[in-house]
Order: structure tokens, then C-alpha cells, then sequence
């Protein structure tokens, strides 16, 4: 089977980037050995940091348990090998660019003896499809793309809507990163099997895999993989290569020609968006029973020797991985966690690699230089905006702090993909104006509701005061009324005592 | 190791604003060599002037402004204003009105506005309407055409540099000699004399579209406009625009009523049409931005343009069309934006 070119949506703007993946996707993907610590954060996914279930000294084993989900949305942590537990600390994480966050020190024995296999392998024919949700929650799987959002959620979101289409992201349309194009290549029969499994979980009958038409290669891998599995219910795709086409509610679009509505979400208009990377996570876990404790990361950039792909364990350090790879070279000036439009800029490589963890930049300094001019509304930005804003007339407004003219010209609907700073002549910061005008709406926003709670406790209390008020009135009232009642012979007696007081004189 | 830390995005655009506005000066040396070719050296003289003056004002302001002036000297924008008015002023202009218009153009039109990006209007459009209100006489001072058959005094280099130094011919030259009336001058007064368009055509000034000169000339801006446009530094909505609001009103009428109406070609290539459509009207700051609100910022300037010159008393609109839409750029700008994604209709569908 091959690789199918459908009618697709179009995408406004968007960009032809230099991709920069032919020096990382040369070699297979190696795996960087156990190393002697492992730093495992209790967050690494979108929701509530994971609550640790084992105490310093214990011994763990390769895919034991060693953090639950701490709420309602949470992915638990497994151990990526087996060692002892020497350490619950603060540590450099990569989600705080650097800034240390709790983390689980591992100190690793070397063995790697992996932890009993209790569940019994999986077929489609004897699980339900909510059984199979419970299961996917255990294996700590979340969202591989770099959103990192808990898959088993994510699932469940979307079975409650009226869901049609399951569309994998293969896509990975930002320059230098290859991880999930070595990964298709690599493991295409995991890919397709997990989406296999996604499908039953969601209970749906479509499933598109969509990849870039930049990876040949992996089109091909998983056309065969298709081919094999001869499962007419999954279609692969193939799109142009322009980013942001891997955005989630871009590939939507591209995919279905539906736009996901302001705010919402693409299970809103039927469709549920799962990285290749997840799928296959997914289905290591349901089938061979391995829980994510390791991932493909593509280490590159002009601030690195030797350019790869390379699979390591969650919790090896950055600089462990690129010690691996061959080392820095010289001059690097700037270590990025992800992608060079979206990526995260590190302070320190101590940071572990973590389930978000897609790509390992190093770049010099030299790579970004150019003078801020004022705007010439060229217009440029506006044309290259894959969700046409005017980023340029948001600029002026995020310069006057204008929170009514920013919210009318669509800030909160900015995906921060970095287009238009990519083609301003002026070389303004656009996107990172544009990230602290929406910290700026969303403290106005928090604050208003702050005020607003106040006000609210101001009036029940005032309300509360006032039925004190009236109630201690009511119940003057009522003892008046009772002397007045009582008036008449109070008084009698009283005259009467007197009486009795002064006859007894 | 540690690493200093930045904002995302890590890349930014090869393209800069200094490298644009150089192109465009660039795209401007073939029609000014044309220029000089048939009128004569005056061009340079006034480039010279007028590049002294925006220079020098921008530099004066700035400094005044207590900002550094080299930052605005080396975007090249200052350069532009100052070629423009030279092509929209006649070879023979003493220094003192280009002076003028240059200083308007710079220190009042754009910096006063907050310099470059802020100004409402185009520099050198409200320099030169400055100049056709101060010195209305001076922008009358065409000199004919260098063409072998057509028999006038030409000026020497000398002689054409003592005019822009001094505002006087030798005595031996009067100006009814060396000066001639634009095609566009002819045109309008041949027209309100009761004759048709063929008679007025019969003068050789008119050459074969818009005037001897100037369909060349105009020819050399529609290449470096053509040039802009492979290159990406302009659009082209408004030169489409331009030309759409001129040559349609133009052919309608040319074909209702072919005696009184100037031909779409001679409206095309006549005056500073080419100039404002590809050099002018598309300078970014003062234009709407998004595409659509482009198209209807050229458009209006083109429908304008053709009224001026079909029904007003200047020969030529372009200024003025150029500074009338300038003003109504906050309003196309409100009217033209673009829906949203996931505001459209699709995206609300389930509503």
C-alpha cells in the first residue's frame, strides 16, 4: 500500500522551514546507556504533579511503580531501572526551564532486573474497551507530542463526545527534530498497531495516520506496516510540508477541513489527535507490558557534534545524553528542550530528559542576531499566521497594554508558533510580547475574579450582618411587646410590694 | 554546564528592513537613469538636494529626539522620500523648493508622526503637496523631451546646476524656450478647449501612450516594480489595485466616448501613475495591511487619480489620492480584518 494524497483543508500562511533533520535521521537510533542516577520529576505531564509511593532507600525495579496520579488528572511514574531510591529533592527540571522542581533520585545498580509482569497479554476479543482505558492509565502515557497531556484522560474525554475520526500525528513539522520520523521508520507495525488499540479504547472506525511528505521513508515503513495488517479502517495520509502543520488543531483542519472553534477542542468537531510516539507507547504497554520508561529524542543543532537520535531512559540527564551523542561543541551559547520555534531554553543540562522531552538543541550564539527596528506594517506576519491574526496590530495593542483590543483581535487564540517572528523585518520579538500580553490578560482575568470573590464575601457578610440586625430588632420588639403586655399588673405589683413595704413600717 | 537562557522563537527572519528599502532604491536606478536620459541632469541635482536635506533633517531630528541617529539613517527610508520626490519634481527645480519639500517630508510628515512606522502619511507625498501649494509655479517647469525630432534648446550641465542653484536661466534662455506642458497639462487643457483626443495626440510630445519620456521612464518603474515583486519586498494588491480603480473607470469611458476620453494606455503611462502604483502607494507604513484592505486602499487611490485628472484642475492626482487614502487606513484597516480561525462559520457550527 502506498502513501494516499487526499483532498485536504488548507492552512492559512504557515511556512517552508529549512528542516535540518538529514544529519540526525543518517543512523538508526541508538540507545544511550543506564546511567549511574536517574531524576525522575513527579511532574511530567499537564495536570497534577504524581504523589511518590516510595520512601528513600527503597530498592526499586526496572517499570515499578514509583509515583501514583496525584488528582483527578495525572499520569502515575515508573522507575526506568532498577536501583535504589537515595533521594525526594528539588532537582532542574526541563518544564521550569532549569528551575528545580521535586524529583525521585534513583541511584542506579546496573542490573536492570524489571519488576514481575502481573497482566496477561492483551486481544481485542476479551477486553473491554473501559477495561483497556484502566489499563493505558497504569502505563504513565501521556501525550508524546510535547503537550504531555495524560493519554487514559485524554481518551476518556473523548469517548464522552460524538467522536469520528482518530488522527495520528506523525507530521513533526518543526526543523531539526526527526524522533517521530526515526520512530515511524523504526517501529511503523508498533505505530499502526497502537492506533489499532486507540480505536478500540475510543470504540471509533477511523483512524488517520498523517506524516509530512519530507519522510519518504517512514510513509513507506508504515504503508507496509499497513499493508501487513491489512486493516482497511486505517488510512494514511500525506501532507504538504509547511509548519505548523503538526499543531494539533492545524493538522485537524488539514486533515477534515473543520476548524476547531475558539477555545474548544478538536473532540468538539468529532476528532481525537494522538502522536505516532504515544501509539506506540501505547502499545508497548497493553502488549508487551513495558510502561513508559524511555523515549526517542532527537539531539541536534549547530551547537552539537555529532547529530542523532537516540533512545534513553526518563531520567537521564540532558548532559548525560549529549556526553553520549559526542558533546557540545564550541561556542554553544543557548541548550533548547524541544523544537527552534517553540522549544524551551534551559539555564543548566543537569535537567533530566522527561516524557516530554522530543528534541535536545544546542545552539550558538551567532544563530540569532539582528537589530529591533520599529514596525513598517509590512504585513508579513499577518500572512505567514497559520490562524490569521494581525500580529502586527496585536503588537501595537500588547504595547499599550490595550486588554479590550487584545482580546477583539484574537490574542488568546495565538499558538505561539513563532511565524511571525520568523518573517518580521524588523526582527521584533513578537511571540514573546504576545506570551506576556496573555500572562498580562490572565492576571486581569484573576484578579477581576479575586475581586469578585471579595465582593461577594463583602455582601453575604453585610447581608448576614443586616439579618442580625433584624433579628436581634425582632426579638427587642417582641420583649417590649411582652412588658407592654405584662405592663398593667407588673406595675400593679409593684405598688403592691411598695404598699406591703411601707404597712410593714 | 549552564547556559544563558532566551525566548522562544530561536530563529528569526533573514529578511531586515535596511536590505528591503535597499532593493527598492535599487529598483528605482533604471527609471532614474531614463529620467536623466531625457530631461536632463536637473534629476541628479535634485536627488543630491533632496537626499542632503531628509538626510540631514532625520539626522537633526533624531538628535533632537535624543534617540541615535544612525539607527533611522541606516534603514534607507529617509533615501526613499528623498528619490521620490525627485521623480515627482521637474528637472529644473531650484534647491530651495526641493529643500522644502524634503524637510516637510522628514521632520514634520514622519518624525513629528513618530518617525519611522508611526507616520500617517507618506513623507514624500505631503512634502510634495507642500511644494505645489508654496511654489505652484516652479512644478511647471517641465523641459521637453530629449528626442531627435523634436527641435528645443537643451540646458548644459552648467547651465541646468546654475538653475538649482540659483533659480535663474542664462539671459540668453527664456523659459517659453526650454520649457514644454506635460502630456497630462496638454491633455487637460486640450480637452477643455473643445478638441478630441486624436488632435491633442497629434502634438509628437505625446509620444505613443502617456508622453515622449515618460512611457519610457514608466516603463523602466514597471520593471523595478516587477523586480519588487519576484522579490517579495512589495505585493501586489495595491499595484493591481492601482491600476484596477484607474483603467477601468478609464476603458469604460474610452469606449463610451472615445473623443473626450484618454486612452487607458495613455492613462497608464502618462504622470506618475507606475510611480505611485509600485513605489508610492506601497510603502507599508501608510498603507492598510492585510491583503484585502490593500486592495481597496489601491483601488481608492486609482478611482481618485482618475477623477483628479478627468474632472479636477491638477493634471495629476497621485498626491493627493495617495494622502486621501493614507487617511482612511484606520478604517480599512477596521473593516478588512480577516475572520479568526475557529471564528469562522465551520467552527461554530455546532452553536
Amino acid at each position: 500500500m502506498t502513501a494516499a494524497t487526499y483532498d485536504l483543508g488548507k492552512l492559512h500562511g504557515g511556512l517552508r522551514l529549512p528542516g535540518h533533520k538529514g544529519a540526525s535521521t543518517a543512523a538508526p537510533i541508538r540507545d544511550v546507556p543506564i546511567p549511574a542516577q536517574l531524576i525522575l520529576p513527579i511532574t511530567q505531564h499537564v495536570g497534577d504533579p504524581a504523589q511518590p509511593v516510595v520512601s528513600i532507600g527503597e530498592h526499586v525495579l526496572r517499570g515499578q511503580l514509583v509515583a501514583d496520579p496525584g488528582g483527578a488528572l495525572g499520569a502515575p511514574v515508573h522507575a526506568s531501572s532498577s536501583g535504589t531510591v537515595i533521594a525526594i529533592e528539588p532537582w532542574p527540571v526541563t518544564h521550569r526551564h532549569g528551575d528545580p522542581a521535586p524529583c525521585i533520585v534513583i541511584e542506579c545498580d546496573g542490573d536492570d532486573r524489571p519488576v514481575a509482569r502481573t497482566d496477561a497479554p492483551w486481544h481485542a476479543a476479551d477486553i473491554t474497551s473501559e477495561a483497556l482505558l484502566s489499563q493505558i492509565l497504569r502505563g504513565g502515557i501521556v501525550g508524546l507530542g510535547g503537550a504531555v497531556f495524560p493519554t487514559a484522560q485524554k481518551l476518556m474525554q473523548a469517548r464522552s463526545g460524538n467522536l469520528e475520526f482518530l488522527i495520528l500525528n506523525g507530521v513533526e513539522c518543526e526543523p531539526y527534530i526527526s524522533c517521530d520520523d526515526m520512530l515511524m521508520r523504526e517501529r511503523a507495525a508498533e505505530v499502526v498497531g497502537g492506533a489499532q488499540i486507540l480505536m478500540h479504547a475510543l470504540q471509533i472506525a477511523t483512524c488517520f495516520v498523517v506524516v509530512e511528505s519530507d519522510k519518504p521513508e517512514a510513509l513507506e515503513r508504515l504503508g507496509e506496516a499497513l499493508g501487513d495488517l491489512s486493516d482497511q479502517r486505517i488510512v494514511l495520509k500525506q501532507i504538504p510540508t509547511i509548519y505548523p502543520s503538526g499543531g494539533e488543531d492545524q493538522l485537524v483542519q488539514l486533515v477534515t477541513n473543520r476548524e476547531v472553534p475558539s477555545g474548544g477542542l478538536p473532540t468538539d468537531i468529532g476528532c481525537l489527535v494522538q502522536n505516532v510516539g504515544t501509539a506506540a507507547a501505547v502499545y508497548d504497554w497493553v502488549i508487551n507490558g513495558a510502561p513508559l520508561i524511555s523515549r526517542v529524542t532527537t539531539v541536534a543543532g549547530d551547537g552539537i557534534v555529532n547529530p542523532m537520535n537516540v533512545r534513553a531512559r526518563i531520567g537521564t540527564t540532558v548532559a548525560d545524553v549529549v556526553d553520549f551523542t559526542g558533546g557540545y561543541a564550541e561556542y554553544t551559547e543557548h541548550l533548547i528542550i524541544g523544537g527552534p520555534l517553540t522549544g524551551k531554553s534551559m539555564s543548566t543540562d543537569r535537567v533530566p530528559l522527561v516524557k516530554a522531552t522530543n528534541s535536545i538543541l544546542a545552539v550558538l550564539k551567532s544563530s540569532f542576531e539582528g537589530r529591533q527596528l520599529p514596525c513598517i506594517r509590512c504585513g508579513d506576519c499577518a500572512a505567514a499566521c497559520p490562524v490569521q491574526l494581525l500580529p502586527q496590530q496585536l503588537f501595537w495593542h500588547a504595547c499599550a497594554d490595550n486588554e479590550a483590543k487584545l482580546r477583539d483581535f484574537g490574542l488568546t487564540d495565538c499558538i505561539e508558533c513563532g511565524c511571525c517572528d520568523l518573517v518580521c523585518p524588523s526582527h521584533i520579538p513578537l511571540t514573546a510580547n504576545f506570551r506576556i500580553a496573555k500572562g498580562r490578560i490572565q492576571e486581569l482575568a484573576d484578579e477581576k475574579a479575586r475581586a469578585e470573590r471579595a465582593r461577594r464575601r463583602f455582601e453575604a457578610r453585610n447581608h448576614r450582618l443586616e439579618q442580625e440586625k433584624l433579628q436581634r430588632d425582632n426579638e427587642l420588639m417582641q420583649q417590649k411587646e411582652a412588658a407592654k403586655r405584662a405592663g398593667p399588673a407588673a406595675i400593679a405589683e409593684i405598688l403592691k410590694r411598695k404598699q406591703q413595704e411601707q404597712e410593714d413600717d | 554546564m549552564e547556559f544563558s537562557r532566551r525566548q522562544s522563537p530561536y530563529w528569526s527572519a533573514r529578511v531586515a528592513v535596511p536590505g528591503m528599502m535597499l532593493q527598492v532604491l535599487l529598483a528605482l536606478v533604471p527609471a532614474a537613469i531614463a529620467h536623466v536620459w531625457f530631461f536632463g541632469p536637473g534629476f541628479i541635482f535634485n536627488l543630491l538636494v533632496a537626499a542632503s536635506f531628509a538626510v540631514g533633517g532625520e539626522y537633526l531630528v533624531m538628535t533632537l529626539r535624543k534617540r541615535p541617529p544612525e539607527v533611522a539613517l541606516s534603514d534607507y527610508t529617509a533615501l526613499i522620500t528623498a528619490a521620490l520626490l525627485a521623480f515627482a519634481l521637474p528637472s529644473l527645480t531650484p534647491w530651495w523648493v526641493t529643500a522644502t519639500g524634503a524637510l516637510f517630508a522628514i521632520v514634520v510628515a514622519k518624525h513629528l508622526y513618530g518617525g519611522l512606522g508611526y507616520n500617517i502619511f507618506n513623507p514624500a507625498m505631503a512634502g510634495y503637496v507642500v511644494i505645489l501649494v508654496a511654489f505652484p509655479v516652479h512644478l511647471n517647469l517641465w523641459i521637453a523631451p530629449r528626442m531627435g525630432d523634436i527641435d528645443y534648446q537643451y540646458l548644459t550641465v552648467l547651465q541646468t546646476l546654475q538653475f538649482t542653484l540659483t533659480g535663474s536661466l542664462p539671459e540668453s534662455l527664456g523659459f517659453d524656450a526650454i520649457s514644454r506642458a506635460t502630456p497630462l497639462d496638454l491633455m487637460k487643457s486640450g480637452l477643455n478647449n473643445m478638441r478630441t483626443v486624436t488632435e491633442i495626440h497629434a502634438n509628437p510630445i505625446m509620444g505613443d501612450f502617456g508622453g515622449r519620456g515618460w512611457e519610457w521612464i514608466g516603463n523602466f518603474l514597471a520593471i523595478g516594480g516587477f523586480w519588487l515583486l519576484i522579490k517579495k519586498i512589495i505585493r501586489w494588491h495595491i499595484p493591481v489595485g492601482v491600476g484596477a480603480g484607474l483603467l477601468i473607470p478609464a476603458s469604460i469611458m474610452y469606449l463610451l466616448a472615445p473623443g473626450t476620453s484618454p486612452s487607458p494606455g495613455f492613462h497608464l503611462f502618462g504622470g506618475a501613475t507606475l510611480l505611485c502604483a509600485f513605489f508610492i502607494a506601497t510603502d507599508p507604513v501608510s498603507a492598510a495591511t492585510s491583503p484585502k484592505g490593500r486592495l481597496v486602499f489601491g483601488v481608492g487611490i486609482g478611482l481618485i487619480i482618475y477623477c483628479i485628472r478627468t474632472w479636477g484642475s491638477y493634471a495629476d492626482g497621485v498626491a493627493f489620492a495617495v494622502l486621501i487614502m493614507n487617511m482612511a487606513v484606520p478604517a480599512i484597516d477596521y473593516l478588512t480584518r480577516p475572520t479568526i480561525v475557529g471564528h469562522g462559520k465551520s467552527g461554530h457550527a455546532d452553536e
